[in-house]
């Protein structure tokens, strides 16, 4: 076999699709891309189309109405306090999520007696299914039987005249406002921390020890070495977290919807069970569509902005 | 300048000893190499001199103080990594500037000292640039300008020079040898490296499987090992020793030359010598060949300088000779090295 060009004798089997690193690249990226488009890109275009026209589930035909449905799912005083809640229990969960998660991070760094068990502990949350541990959450809330209004009461804090709480015997968790938020928050918390933590390990095990030992010896307290070595050099990581955290959190309806379904009188309600109530269970899937959609462009411009901080803090 | 001593200390990890039983003092303004394998406990024993690591058990002063539990900040030391922990976030000034940060330093005093480490280790110019951007030499000197910045009292070195190359390594060791004769800190430093350690060293204290085998300097520890670990580890090829009875006899390669080379004519010990292979190395040539009855024949090897033109022809047997005074005796059992020479 002769090369025609270069007139040089190829010896051995012809060069196929593994030796060329574009065809291969290709070859190998195709089912995400199809996956992609089939599950993602095609519900997103129907989502679209959906909040431009005025379909229901009750009439299934498409008529273009334009950008009504935006106008009218913004006039409703319950999206805006949606739209409200959901950026308060996505900042202020994320935001509980770091701290506690660095915090155990770090503790499962030092070796200690009973690791394994601590570490399987925390992980649990994450190997459960949400829902279930929701409905234990629901019940640990309970209106009369809750261990926390229990312990509450058995530190006199709670059910005695002039408590710390009140002289009722329940808090009533997830019926009074402030605390229905308080508790969808914890519950969430509860089942973010093991992910978060588990990338803040990640984060915390890249740091050389070498590096952590030379702040040591430079005379650099732990809590210097924290703030000068550890977050700096950990921060794109955690911007990581971060960001997965409150993506997921934007988009994901299930401890609001198990707990609270957006009560008492809409004070939890969040823009992802808003739109389920609103399209699925209201029936008007344009405005659905509308709602779900709004959260579209706040959630590409996070990712946008994460994703450019993590580059600049790239150190090493 | 100061003294450090170490008290009959212990670090084990488990099972293992790492450090067993050590005992050593150092003298004020002196560079002591610390030299061994993998393995024997060196770095070990410098990060408990850091306070990075806490001994199992005995004692540390550092100017007559005990400070084996104290905190590395509190024992004014300094310490170069071996993969300089530079910090990669900050610039080389606020690398240099972080040990004066840590002590609350004004900031006009910071930036002088800054100025002054930087200028002696000549990166007055890449002050703003951050670790990635230097090359191996450049970090090298960062490391070692914030170890110096903040004027420590003890100065420990992990083998610093170990991750530069072999031209480099030349010129660094030589400009080490030279600033700390300048400052006069006393300085430990660690090294698996018997060059290094050799030319740096106003002593070196060898070890092995976490124990000292012999503290001297160059000269005493490459003439008169202690023991026979010392005398095969220190020097390349390692001394020759031959089994007689149970007294070995060694000498080193050098020392190993035809007859008619050998000094004080009279006082040298012949061997017959059959050469199995010779290398030609430039300024020296190895010469590899056994001794005595071919049942039992003891592998020796003779360095000759590589001027020296003699030809030799492997399979052939010549007559070479050791001056009796460069002949060093150890019992066999426990290694050390004796007076006794072999009955012959």
């Amino acid at each position: 076999m002769m090369n025609g060009k270069a007139g040089i004798e190829v010896l051995g089997p012809k060069p196929g699709i593994r030796d060329s690193s574009g065809q291969l690249a290709l070859f190998m990226i195709a089912p995400a891309i199809l996956y992609i488009a089939a599950l993602i890109g095609f519900s997103f275009v129907m989502a679209i189309l959906y909040s431009l026209s005025d379909v229901t589930t009750g009439d299934p035909t498409l008529r273009i109405v334009g950008f009504e449905n935006f106008a009218a799912i913004m006039d409703n005083s319950v999206f805006r306090l949606a739209l409200k809640n959901t950026f308060f229990f996505a900042f202020t969960s994320q935001i509980l999520v770091i701290l506690l998660s660095r915090i155990v991070a770090t503790a499962l760094m030092k070796e200690f007696h009973g690791k394994w068990l601590a570490r399987f502990l925390i992980m649990l949350p994450w190997t459960a299914p949400i829902s279930l541990g929701t409905i234990g959450w629901l019940w640990m809330y309970d209106s009369i039987f809750s261990p926390f209004d229990w312990i509450l009461r058995y530190l006199g804090l709670l059910g005695s005249p002039g408590a710390l709480l009140g002289p009722m015997q329940n808090l009533y968790w997830l019926g009074v406002p402030g605390l229905a938020m308080a508790s969808v928050i914890m519950v969430h918390v509860w089942r973010l921390l093991p992910l978060a933590t588990v990338i803040q390990l990640a984060g915390l095990s890249s740091i050389p020890k070498d590096l952590l030992e030379a702040a040591e010896v430079d005379g650099a307290s732990p809590w210097r070495r924290t703030r000068e070595i550890t977050i700096p050099l950990t921060l794109p990581i955690i911007s990581i977290a971060f960001l997965f955290g409150l993506v997921f959190t934007f988009t994901d309806m299930t401890v609001v919807y198990v707990m609270t379904r957006g009560g008492p009188v809409h004070t939890t309600q969040v823009l992802s069970t808003w739109t389920f109530f609103k399209g699925i269970e209201g029936g008007d899937l344009a405005q659905g569509a509308a709602i779900s959609l709004f959260l579209f462009p706040v959630l590409a411009g996070i990712a946008i902005l994460m994703l450019r901080m993590v580059r600049k803090s790239e150190v090493v | 300048m100061a003294r450090v001593e170490i008290r009959g200390i212990s670090k084990t990890f488990g099972e293992v000893r790492a450090v067993d039983q050590v005992d050593l003092d150092t003298i004020e303004g002196e560079f002591l190499v610390l030299l061994g394998p993998s393995g024997c406990g060196k770095t070990t024993l410098l990060r408990m001199i850091a306070g990075i690591e806490e001994p199992t058990a005995g004692d540390i002063l550092i100017d007559e103080k005990v400070v084996t539990n104290l905190p590395p900040r509190l024992r004014n030391i300094a310490m170069v990594f071996q993969s300089y922990a530079l910090y990669p976030h900050m610039t080389v000034y606020r690398n240099i500037a972080f040990p004066l940060r840590t002590r609350g330093v004004g900031k006009a005093t910071i930036q002088e000292k800054v100025e002054w480490a930087a200028g002696m280790f000549g990166i007055g110019h890449l002050l703003d640039r951050k670790p990635r951007e230097l090359s191996g030499g450049e970090r090298q000197r960062v490391a070692l300008a914030r170890a110096m910045v903040r004027e420590p009292s003890v100065f420990l070195l992990d083998e610093p020079l170990s991750n530069l190359d072999a031209i480099l390594r030349a010129s660094a060791r030589e400009e080490l040898r030279q600033f700390q004769k300048r400052v006069g800190v006393t300085t430990i430093y660690v090294t698996h490296d018997q060059v290094e350690a050799m030319g740096l060293g106003d002593r070196i204290v060898v070890m092995s499987k976490g124990k000292i085998q012999q503290v001297g300097t160059p000269l005493e520890i490459y003439h008169w090992p202690a023991d026979t670990f010392v005398a095969t580890f220190v020097g390349s090829p390692p001394m020759n020793l031959l089994g007689e009875d149970d007294i070995l006899t060694g000498f080193r390669p050098e020392t190993f030359l035809p007859v008619d080379l050998v000094n004080g004519g009279d006082g040298a010990i012949t061997y017959p010598f059959e050469v199995t292979w010779t290398e030609y190395l430039g300024a020296e040539r190895l010469v590899y060949g056994n001794v005595g009855e071919k049942s039992h024949a003891m592998h020796v090897v003779s360095r000759l300088p590589g001027s020296m033109s003699l030809p030799f022809e492997t399979g052939r047997t010549y007559t070479f000779g050791v001056s009796r005074d460069n002949l060093r005796f150890f019992d066999r059992r426990s290694g050390l090295r004796t007076d006794r020479s072999p009955k012959r």
